[in-house]
């Protein structure tokens, strides 16, 4: 299949490639996916605790390059946000930024229920509510 | 900031993308095209022609070309029906014996790894009241022979199992099977397109009934292939499925594609000559490709058994890497993967399925399809690429991370979707 050239980009240059420690208490961890299905996403936060402004992202992807783009583009763009304006990134935005196909989509949602995961994480190792039911997390 | 793409050399005398998907359709040889092309323009004759020069010329074409298809099969030339390809030999075979042989029985046998070519027929079938077994295979990739003596029962008309696998190119025990067939009276059918002019396949030694293959498998045309059918002990009987102007006996009608049926007929008598050193040489590459990938890389494993293979295929596993993702950093080599993302259903490959592996190792597979036209230094570059490619793709893997760290990927409660 032919890919758009921002998901080419993003699979040559995977943008915030890498591990934050998930013992830290201002890291959040979203592990979303399943090997069987053919993508799992690992995304990670580091939180200002007084800002509660994302600071760093990192994550790692076993999946197609759709995928890997997904999340790599998810990491941009929480980086710098707080975490109550990263949960408004939908993965709808994802699709149009990197123009993937129907067949595609999933790629997208689950990028999606990455930083909802992780966020998740955040905020329960931080005692802060729920706004909204968010993906559970793995770990 | 890390990055996938790759930097891998090119070495002198390999000119991209280089083309390792062989068993998907094989470039025609040269020599093929040369014998073909009178009989696209001055020799345009219809073999079904009995009244002039032109047809008797086509007809010689296409009988000299049966004779050299049965001389590679060991046939004789009035056992050859021309087809448009191995789909429709297989269709005509399953369901011209199934037809045909209804008043004996109504039960057929095949297998898991069959290609969908025969698999999607015999499920036709069973809409219209056969009976069809699906034997399954070993982890190697091998039916169990005491399975198929155990699924013969007095109801069973036809055995039908492939003689080379089309992912994982593993060969059936072709001659025990037909061995097996004939001891119970069954005819046996074998789906011969991978192995036919790559490995000896011979109809009487192998006691095979009806056998089907492909010009384009074998560095042949596209849209011609043949059956044969036996015409003794026993004398096979297959109903039409195309009905017209009788021709191949009446058991496949249609004005016969002569260019074509030359070039499988100068394709097959290539292959004669050449199979010995030809698989002498595509076994030495496919074993540097597998020992260069095995030296530089962990995890990964060779899909069936390396024992009973066909010469050109490699399929291997390269776990913790998603297959497609894979094919994007080697987009300058043409092979096929195993991963429900390079297929129209998102399923991951049935075959490797049907070998016990996991989803998550069917996803991770690539298909190397070598053949006759593939050097090693491209393989070479072919090797350092793959390898290249999966360590950044790993750096990548929150799998192979987590399995480096000792965490066990079965004990996860995954978020299936």
């Amino acid at each position: 299949m032919a890919y758009s050239d921002k998901v080419v980009d993003h699979y040559n240059n995977p943008r915030n490639v890498g591990t934050l420690d998930k013992g830290s208490q201002e890291v959040g961890t979203g592990l979303v996916g399943a090997p069987e299905c053919g993508d799992v996403m690992r995304l990670q936060i580091r939180v200002n605790p007084e800002t509660q402004v994302i600071e760093e992202a990192k994550f790692k992807t076993f999946g197609c390059g759709s995928a890997i783009a997904s999340s790599s583009l998810a990491t941009e763009w929480i980086k710098g946000r707080t975490v109550e304006d990263a949960l408004a990134i939908k993965n709808t935005d994802i699709v149009k930024e990197l123009s993937l196909p129907p067949v595609k989509i999933h790629c997208s949602v689950l990028a999606e229920d990455a930083i909802r995961a992780a966020i998740g994480d955040w905020k329960k190792k931080n005692g802060v509510a729920e706004a909204a039911p968010a993906a559970t997390t793995a770990q | 900031m890390s990055t996938v793409a790759s930097q891998v050399e090119v070495p002198a005398g390999v000119s991209l993308p280089i083309y390792m998907d062989n068993h998907a359709t094989s470039p025609l040889d040269p020599r093929v095209l040369e014998a073909m092309m009178p009989f696209f323009t001055n020799k345009f004759g219809n073999a079904a022609s009995r009244n002039h020069s032109f047809g008797w010329e086509a007809e010689q074409a296409v009988e000299t070309a049966r004779e050299q298809i049965a001389k590679l099969i060991g046939a004789s030339a009035k056992e050859i029906i021309f087809t448009s390809g191995a789909t429709e030999s297989n269709n005509l075979a399953i369901k011209g014996i199934a037809e045909m042989y209804r008043e004996r029985g109504n039960h057929i046998i095949t297998q898991v790894t069959e290609h969908k070519a025969v698999l999607d027929t015999c499920k036709r079938l069973e809409k219209y009241g056969y009976r069809v077994t699906y034997l399954p295979v070993k982890a190697d990739g091998l039916i169990d022979l005491e399975d198929l003596k155990r699924a013969i029962d007095d109801k069973t008309i036809l055995v039908t199992i492939m003689a080379a696998n089309n992912e994982i190119g593993v060969l059936q025990p072709i001659r025990e099977i037909g061995k097996i067939c004939h001891e119970k009276g069954v005819l046996f059918h074998t789906d011969a397109v991978q192995a036919v002019g790559k490995v000896p396949v011979n109809v009487i030694a192998d006691n095979i009934d009806v056998l089907s293959l492909s010009g384009h498998k074998i560095y042949g045309p596209k849209g011609v292939g043949a059956l044969y059918v036996r015409r003794r002990n026993p004398r096979v009987q297959i109903a039409s499925q195309i009905d017209g102007g009788g021709h191949e006996r009446g058991m496949r009608s249609g004005t016969l594609n002569v260019p074509g049926i030359v070039g499988l007929g100068k394709a097959c008598e290539i292959a004669m000559q050449e199979m010995d050193s030809e698989a002498a040489y595509l076994i030495g590459l496919r074993d540097s490709l597998k020992a260069k990938l095995e030296s530089e890389l962990d995890y990964i494993h060779v899909n069936g058994t390396m024992e009973h293979r066909l010469p050109g295929n490699l399929n291997m596993s390269f776990v913790y890497v998603e297959g497609e993702s894979l094919l994007m950093g080697i987009n300058d080599v043409a092979v096929s993967s195993g991963s429900a993302c390079t297929s129209a259903t998102l399923e991951p490959s049935y075959v490797l399925k049907a070998l016990g592996l996991g989803d998550d190792v069917a996803h991770s597979s690539i298909r190397f399809g070598l053949g006759r036209f593939n050097t090693q230094a491209e393989v070479d570059y072919v090797a350092a690429k793959v390898i290249d490619i999966v360590k950044k793709l790993r750096e990548l893997s929150p799998l192979y991370e987590m399995v480096k760290e000792g965490i066990d990927l079965t004990k996860i409660e995954w978020q299936a979707h």
